[in-house]
């Protein structure tokens, strides 16, 4: 990943270039510089590897009460200009928003450090070299193994990359966030066909990902998963990996938009009107929050109109404690601004983060005399908004656990389950980990878990 | 990274350069206007300059894209428009073969400094690759072509004035919002045109303008602490604004919004195992899941196994004139020439000539979904040695690989109808429209819903229906089917965002089908209470 990342002061004195060149009443610039490498890799061969670098620049115009935007990377004054222009053009073409709130001008924020030389350095070279380490690592002979580790199949994907963003508005905000993330992931197959396991982390910098221990990790459970037996659909305690917890609890996200739960279409309005703020929801176990300043996320300190993030807990000791409030809903409901949005599946620009207890995922499968384990989920959908009820399926090392202790490879399952419904019958919390950049889950151990049908799938 | 004023500077050094400047300067205004049709001579230059440079740098093959792509978005909820944004999108990404491995680099720097260094970046990547990468990267033939090609549209969809389309979703939802019961009403349009150049080492150079639409609309009933949504399933196509006319938004829509009123009071599904009668409207996706995907050849060879999953069709010595997929009625074809289709082109990302051809055929599978690099390794087994053509990148700076060509359900031999399907099933479901869709990784377990299910007894429709999906096993699912409609029935669906590869590209396919009946599917009930 090559370092052409714009800085603080070049995207300042581009965004005043292009707020110059405005007639709008007002206008805002979201600019985002970033630049990534990539390397992908399958049956133990890099298959396609890439660096690619780019500016986007959008520009939001407002005119007499509204308002429209026009995104471009061309950045020379010529292609600005008509943007500027286009996007003045298509607000004053568009009608008059009811719901206009006017851009910010100034706003305070808390300085993030999120960048790491070790992402930005991490070139094509450093890639190969990384999925090299990987591969070896998941071939590597060493203890009873059932077959020759050498014959896996080893895929995988490592990406590193940066960030830099600013929001300028002509009121006078200016804010600005650079960000690197480095992510690594492996899926390791048995020759036969028969077993699949895997492997993720990642993080701001490249210190939170080791390459041989997640080729030895996917390996393991690709070993291990070989021949699973099946065993019938219905209603089982699962223990969640904590990556299994990170494809499931972020979907809750969507349902916590304020302005559908006033409006009555969402898991979280209430019966005969009004909302289920302030309600237990959940286990008293569950807090879920989103704060950029926490280390464990380094998110970004504000949203696209430049408006502040502050540590926002959404549910606190399985009450639910905040809504997401865009600027407009805020005001008219005389509430502070959350901003992020709800978000759906998508990430909040803070992070997300549910905090843990102190128990291993080993310690929580020591404590279960019969429930599933899961490594991790695959293509999860809403069935059903009003109960945020999901479908997916489970992936890549799916076991029974027998009094206390790992028994069999299981086939895999299909599953229609909530998770909000989930955490209200959570029966255990483990220690919270680091899943990627901005995102933090513990596993979990959920009674009555619905598995609605088998998948040949391995 | 070399900005365009670097450029200029750099490029006014040489008489041919500032002639390359001006037309480079021009590009930008070219965005407005839809491309020529000989091609855009400064893309031609820049791509052609990129592949050179990375033949000098020892590649062995190299293709570079440029691509200018023009997206509008207006989104309206009730009687207000939600937000209307306009984007453009401009660079290069060149490929290179070195000793067998691929490399690829991409910027928006368009210009012959920034191809230049783009390829070489490519090469050097590659090299990069090839100390891991063990079975070297070969390439099925295909032959040098020339020309340019757009999506054959009446009106271009950019150019209609911004007050039109803003009236048209407007007065969709307005007429929604007056059935009683009905909330909320959200409108949407997507208006794409994407000039793509494409040079290769192997002599091609061509140039090719896609059009694109994707209308949508979705209204919202609320009754008693209850809540029901109904989305129209309006297909995205490759067509011109001639077909968002076609489509009768505001016409339609009181219709389509009773619907969401009626889904207040409709009966909540027994579980068991029905007939299942689904409408095209609902077909197309199940079609895109478990047919479209399982027959991509880099899935059935593991490329996909960290991320979108590998295939139950593998591996192929053991499939390809064997499988038996579904019943004798279900014919498959892949197609990338058919009209008002998305993934419809004259060439392929690598080059490689549009065709239709067969995956299934009378319930056999027949062949794969190939590309240039993945070809040659089924060539013993299918007999084509060729590319099928389905190299896709989704932007300048994705890399392309194998992604899916139009793949639809071939009608049957009679002039069957769905009434006529409805007509002959004793106990049986109708689904209409795309609801929730998921299937496992390698496309056998799927669990598919819709917008609106009618309850059938004795041949005839005999209520609504809620909170239904249909649970199946991919093979046992389509040997099930037993009736198909005719061409008549026919329908043309699609998406615009059909995920896949690392990291994530969409690509928009589309998928035609009749309407099918399917014997005996597990039918689940998705409604919990809180």
């Amino acid at each position: 990943m090559a370092d052409t990342l714009m800085t603080r002061d070049a995207m300042q004195t581009l965004a005043k270039r292009i707020i110059a060149m405005s007639a709008a009443d007002e206008t805002r610039v979201n600019i985002t510089s970033s630049t990534s490498g990539n390397t992908r890799f399958a049956g133990g061969d890099i298959t396609t590897s890439g660096d690619s670098d780019d500016t986007v620049i959008a520009i939001t115009s407002t005119a007499t009460g509204r308002r429209a935007s026009c995104t471009t990377n061309l950045t020379d004054d010529a292609s600005l200009k008509r943007a500027v222009d286009t996007a003045e053009r298509l607000a004053k073409l568009s009608p008059q928003d009811p719901e206009l709130v006017p851009e910010l001008g100034p706003q305070r924020y808390q300085d993030v450090s999120a960048s790491n030389a070790d992402v930005s350095n991490l070139d094509a070279a450093a890639r190969a070299r990384a999925v090299e380490q990987l591969i070896t690592a998941a071939r590597a002979p060493g203890g009873a193994m059932p077959i020759d580790p050498s014959t896996l199949f080893v895929a995988g994907f490592l990406e590193a990359s940066g960030s830099s963003r600013c929001v300028a508005t002509s009121k006078g905000l200016f804010a600005y966030h650079a960000s690197t993330d480095a992510s690594l992931s492996c899926t390791a197959r048995t020759p036969d066909g028969t077993g699949s396991g895997y492997a993720s982390a990642g993080g701001r910098a490249w210190t939170a990902v080791d390459p041989a221990a997640l080729g030895r990790r996917a390996a393991q459970k690709a070993l291990a998963s070989r021949n699973p037996v099946a065993i019938e659909p219905g209603r089982y305690t699962v223990i969640l990996e904590p990556r299994a917890v990170a494809d499931f609890i972020p979907g809750l996200m969507g349902s916590l938009n304020a302005r559908s739960a006033d409006e009555g279409r969402s898991a979280f309005s209430k019966k005969g009107g009004g909302t289920k703020l302030g309600e237990k929801i959940a286990d008293e176990r569950v807090t879920l929050l989103s704060d950029p300043l926490d280390p464990d996320l380094l998110g970004q300190p504000f949203d696209s109109d430049g408006l502040p993030l502050k540590r926002v807990v959404w549910i606190e000791n399985g009450v639910l404690k905040n809504l997401a409030y865009s600027r407009f809903w805020a005001q008219k409901k005389g509430v502070e601004p959350t901003g992020g949005g709800g978000g759906g599946f998508g990430r909040n620009p803070a992070g997300l983060k549910m905090t843990g207890g102190t128990k291993s995922v080993d310690e929580l499968i020591a404590g279960t005399a019969r429930g599933v384990l899961v490594t991790h989920f695959f293509y999860i959908r809403s069935l059903d908004q009003r109960t945020v009820m999901l479908t997916g399926l489970t992936r890549d090392g799916t076991f029974l656990i027998e009094n206390g202790k790992i028994t069999k490879s299981i086939k895999n399952f299909r599953w229609n389950d909530s998770p909000l419904l989930s955490l209200a019958r959570l029966a255990d919390i483990g220690k919270a980990e680091p899943i990627e950049a901005g995102l933090v889950m513990p596993s979990l151990k959920i009674n009555d878990f619905t598995f609605s049908s088998l998948s040949d799938a391995v | 990274m070399t900005s365009r004023r670097d450029f200029l500077k750099t490029t006014a050094l040489g008489a041919v350069a500032v002639a390359g400047t001006a037309q480079v300067a021009r590009a930008g205004t070219l965005l407005h206007k839809m491309s020529n049709d000989t091609g855009d001579p400064v893309a031609n230059e820049i791509a052609l300059t990129a592949i050179q440079a990375a033949k000098d740098a020892g590649a062995s093959y190299s293709d570079a894209r440029v691509g200018r792509y023009r997206r509008q978005f207006i989104a309206a909820r009730e009687r207000q428009v939600l937000g209307v944004s306009d984007s453009e999108s401009f660079g290069i990404g060149v490929r290179a073969l070195v000793n067998g491995a691929w490399g690829f680099a991409a910027t928006r720097d368009v210009s012959r400094a920034g191809a230049v260094r783009a390829a070489q970046q490519a090469v050097q990547v590659a090299r990069a690759a090839r100390t891991v990468t063990r079975t070297p990267v070969v390439l099925a033939p295909t032959p040098a072509v020339t020309g340019s090609w757009s999506t054959p549209v009446q009106q271009d969809p950019i150019d209609i004035p911004i007050e039109d389309k803003v009236a048209l979703l407007l007065a969709a939802n307005e007429a929604a919002l007056k059935i009683p019961g009905v909330r909320f009403a959200n409108s949407g349009l997507a208006l794409l045109r994407e000039v793509k150049t494409l040079a290769t080492t192997d002599g091609t150079l061509v140039t090719q303008t896609f059009v694109r639409v994707g209308p949508s609309f979705t209204v919202t009933a609320i009754g008693d602490g209850d809540f029901q949504s109904y989305t129209e399933e309006l297909a995205p196509r490759g067509s011109g604004w001639e077909y968002i006319t076609s489509l009768d938004m505001p016409g339609n829509a009181p219709k389509w919004a009773a619907l969401a009123a009626e889904k207040l009071t409709a009966r909540s599904v027994e579980v068991g195992r029905y007939d299942l009668i689904l409408d095209p409207t609902n077909l197309w996706l199940t079609i895109h899941e478990s047919v479209g995907h399982p027959t991509e050849l880099d899935r059935a060879r593991g490329y996909e196994a960290n991320y979108a999953g590998t295939s139950f069709v593998a591996p192929p010595e053991k499939m390809i004139g064997k499988l038996k997929y579904g019943s004798r009625l279900m014919n498959i074809q892949a197609d990338r020439t058919q009209a008002n289709s998305l993934s419809r082109c004259a060439w392929d990302d690598e080059g490689v000539a549009a065709e239709s051809w067969p995956l299934i055929k009378d319930g056999i599978f027949h062949d794969y979904q190939t590309v240039r690099d993945q070809a040659p390794a089924i060539a013993s087994l299918n007999g084509v040695g060729h590319s099928h053509g389905c190299s896709f990148a989704d932007s300048w700076d994705s890399v392309q690989f194998q992604r899916m060509p139009n793949v639809s359900l071939l009608p049957g031999e009679h002039d069957t109808t769905i009434d006529d399907i409805i007509a002959d099933t004793v106990n049986g479901i109708v689904i209409k429209n795309r609801g929730s869709w998921s299937i496992d990784q390698q496309r056998y377990n799927f669990q598919f819903s819709g917008q609106v299910f009618y309850e059938v007894k004795k041949g005839k429709i005999t209520g609504m229906l809620k909170d239904v999906a249909y649970q199946a096993r991919t093979p046992d699912f389509w040997n099930s089917m037993d009736m198909i409609g005719g061409k008549r029935s026919y329908w043309l669906g699609g998406t615009f965002s059909d995920g896949k590869g690392e990291p994530g590209q969409s690509s928009s396919v589309s998928h035609g089908c009749v309407p099918a009946r399917f014997r005996q599917v597990n039918i689940i009930n998705t409604a919990r209470s809180v």
